[in-house]
């Protein structure tokens, strides 16, 4: 267990590691100066030294590398150009937003995605069934920000039940303000999740221990909700933990549509003004998210399943 | 022999209705399948034919008033500088299915010929690669689409760049694990033993048994590309304007939408019927030919 952990750990530090590389890389081989890019055309050469200087720019490029790695281990992801504070301030300032829509969308889909599919396997090639296997593949199909958009014209512009924009302010109206993305970012997910415990549970009530449980005369909803489901459940873990990359792409669509802040509404406002550190901050921490949760959801598959800890 | 022959041939013509018979026949049993074909077929033609199809043209400003309503005229109204949204529409469609069969042919070409080198390459090499892949799968897309545009600005050339980037470690890895299996498999050894080249084992007997679950994954890719597309261009920072497409008119539509549905209305339904035709196809055709490609069995 424990030499399974260091190794997880190990790859995931690597993967970090050659991603910043690869970021400082593109960098480099992109033409033009960013500190030209970023001050405009009417800039002086002293101005674009200066701000060189402030980058880490005139250095070269294994130093910058080197130096950026030193201050990510004292937590220092380097200063913002314009407001000259700290990046890792402004980034997780706006982290709590993002993580909190995240973890909303993903709660209410597995709420209704997980019976829905423990309900299409029990009556497999029902109406019922078919229904959720068409909704799951048109709701994966449709982009967040489409859905974002007609469910902001719905229920705000044209309802008025939900509020269009901001997060609000206090622990109630911060609900309220969250209903509506959090409804956009995991529609998605209920269809699918379903699917994928669907398809889980289907092969586990087929399996001889669950027969087992059959012969000694429990009931199905007893079998299904106490020994098939803990296993059913596995996949759906390492889905939503591989499926982060996705709920933060979508993210960023529903933070900007929904005018909320949050890590996609910051680098989206960084790209458009060049803002090369906040980028920087933003795609580091989103990656490590990214490493962190799919760890994570290996390590609870571990926990959950003895098949798999046995293996460690 | 003569007879055999004939009869066999016989045989053959009589039994085998031909692949694409085959396929269209299992095509039909899924009804989804044929409405995805059908989509996918209505949304190439349109982008085909755009020029015979739109009525005015695309990036005139000042064809009829400002945000009207659809009308016999103006089939889906006309936007917030007086174009024809009908217009814009369909020659947006051309935008979409460029970026997806540029990006998707180039990571595709990529992906083949860096699975195969990781597949084929020492023990060393082929973790590297590997490492890489992983690490460009674990930036967010939108993510790493957005640093970039910081990078490169904001043009189709990004998008199309990025989708090539972010799906060649996809590829890659399903050619390696495939190459992989058959390195070892007999057909290859004896090859080897009569003495086939490196170049011939890999063109002529590795390369046909990898390609097909590969298209697969392609096909199923198109709608993330076009979704990516039109959200890179919904925030700004893929096609400039005036270039008409479906993520800048649903922008559009966005910044009006306390004025006229129409704009997002126009602008959304295209991405919807595309993406799910992709989809509801892409499903069909695994389902079809590799049912092994399954997630959710």
């Amino acid at each position: 267990m424990w030499l399974y952990l260091a190794k997880r750990t190990g790859l995931a530090v690597a993967i970090v590691v050659v991603a910043v590389t690869l970021l400082f890389l593109m960098i480099q081989a992109v033409p033009g100066d960013p500190a030209a890019v970023l001050l405009g055309p009417r800039a002086t050469p002293e101005l674009k030294a200066q701000l060189h200087e402030q980058m880490g720019l005139d250095k070269p490029l294994p130093v910058q590398i080197l130096s950026f790695f030193a201050g990510l281990l004292h937590g220092n992801l380097g200063t913002d150009v314009f407001t000259q504070r700290p990046v890792t301030a402004i980034v997780f300032e706006q982290l709590p937003y993002t993580i909190e829509l995240i973890l909303a969308s993903i709660a209410w889909a597995v709420v209704v995605g997980v019976p829905l599919g423990c309900y299409s396997a029990t009556r497999r090639n029902s109406l019922i069934d078919k229904a959720v296997g068409v909704f799951a593949v048109g709701t994966i199909a449709i982009p967040s920000f489409v859905m974002a958009i007609y469910a902001l014209l719905i229920f705000s512009v044209g309802l008025r039940w939900l509020p269009a924009i901001g997060a609000g302010a206090g622990f109630r109206d911060g609900i309220v303000h969250l209903i509506l993305p959090a409804f956009v970012v995991g529609i998605g997910w209920v269809g699918y999740i379903s699917r994928i415990v669907r398809a889980s549970m289907l092969e586990l009530l087929s399996e001889s221990h669950i027969r087992m449980a059959r012969s000694f005369g429990l009931s199905q909803r007893r079998i299904v909700a106490l020994y098939a489901l803990p296993l059913a459940i596995l996949p759906t873990v390492t889905i939503i933990g591989v499926g982060m990359a996705h709920l933060l792409s979508a993210a960023v669509f529903v933070e900007v549509v929904f005018a909320r802040p949050g890590i996609g509404a910051l680098i989206v406002k960084a790209v458009d003004s060049r803002n090369y550190p906040i980028v920087m901050g933003t795609v580091l921490v989103t990656t490590v998210l990214f490493v962190v949760s799919t760890t994570l959801a290996d390590l609870v598959n571990a926990a959950l399943d003895p098949r798999i800890r046995e293996n460690l | 022999m003569a007879d055999i022959q004939a009869i066999s041939h016989r045989e053959a013509t009589r039994r085998d209705p031909g692949a694409v018979t085959m396929f269209l026949r299992q095509l039909l049993k899924t009804p989804l399948g044929v409405l995805g074909a059908v989509l996918v077929v209505l949304v190439a033609a349109s982008a085909v034919f755009a020029t015979w199809i739109a009525p005015y043209d695309a990036v005139k400003i000042m064809v009829g008033p400002r945000l009207a309503p659809p009308s016999l005229h103006y089939l889906l109204g006309t936007d917030q500088l007086g174009r024809d949204v009908f217009s814009r529409v369909i020659m947006g469609g051309r935008i979409a299915l460029l970026v997806a069969f540029v990006s998707l042919g180039a990571s595709l070409s990529v992906g083949l010929v860096l699975g195969l080198i990781a597949a084929f390459s020492p023990r060393w090499l082929d973790n590297l690669l590997l490492l890489v892949f992983d690490t460009i799968r674990s930036f967010p897309v939108i993510i790493f689409a957005l640093a970039v545009v910081t990078l490169l600005g904001p043009s189709l050339a990004s998008v199309i760049f990025v989708v090539a980037v972010t799906s060649v470690p996809i590829y890659a890895r399903v050619v390696r694990t495939q190459a992989h299996a058959l390195r070892e498999s007999e057909f290859i050894i004896a090859e080897r033993a009569m003495g086939a080249g490196f170049v011939r084992i890999l063109a002529v007997h590795v390369l046909p048994n990898v390609i097909g679950p590969l298209l697969i994954l392609v096909s199923m890719d198109v709608p993330l590309v076009i979704t990516l597309e039109a959200g890179m261009s919904f925030l700004g920072m893929g096609v400039r304007p005036p270039t008409p497409d479906w993520g800048t008119i649903l922008s559009d539509g966005y910044g009006y939408i306390h004025k006229t549905v129409w704009l997002v209305v126009a602008g959304g339904i295209p991405i919807v019927i595309t993406t799910l035709g992709f989809t509801f196809l892409g499903e069909a055709l695994r389902d079809i030919f590799d049912p092994r490609l399954r997630k959710d069995l």
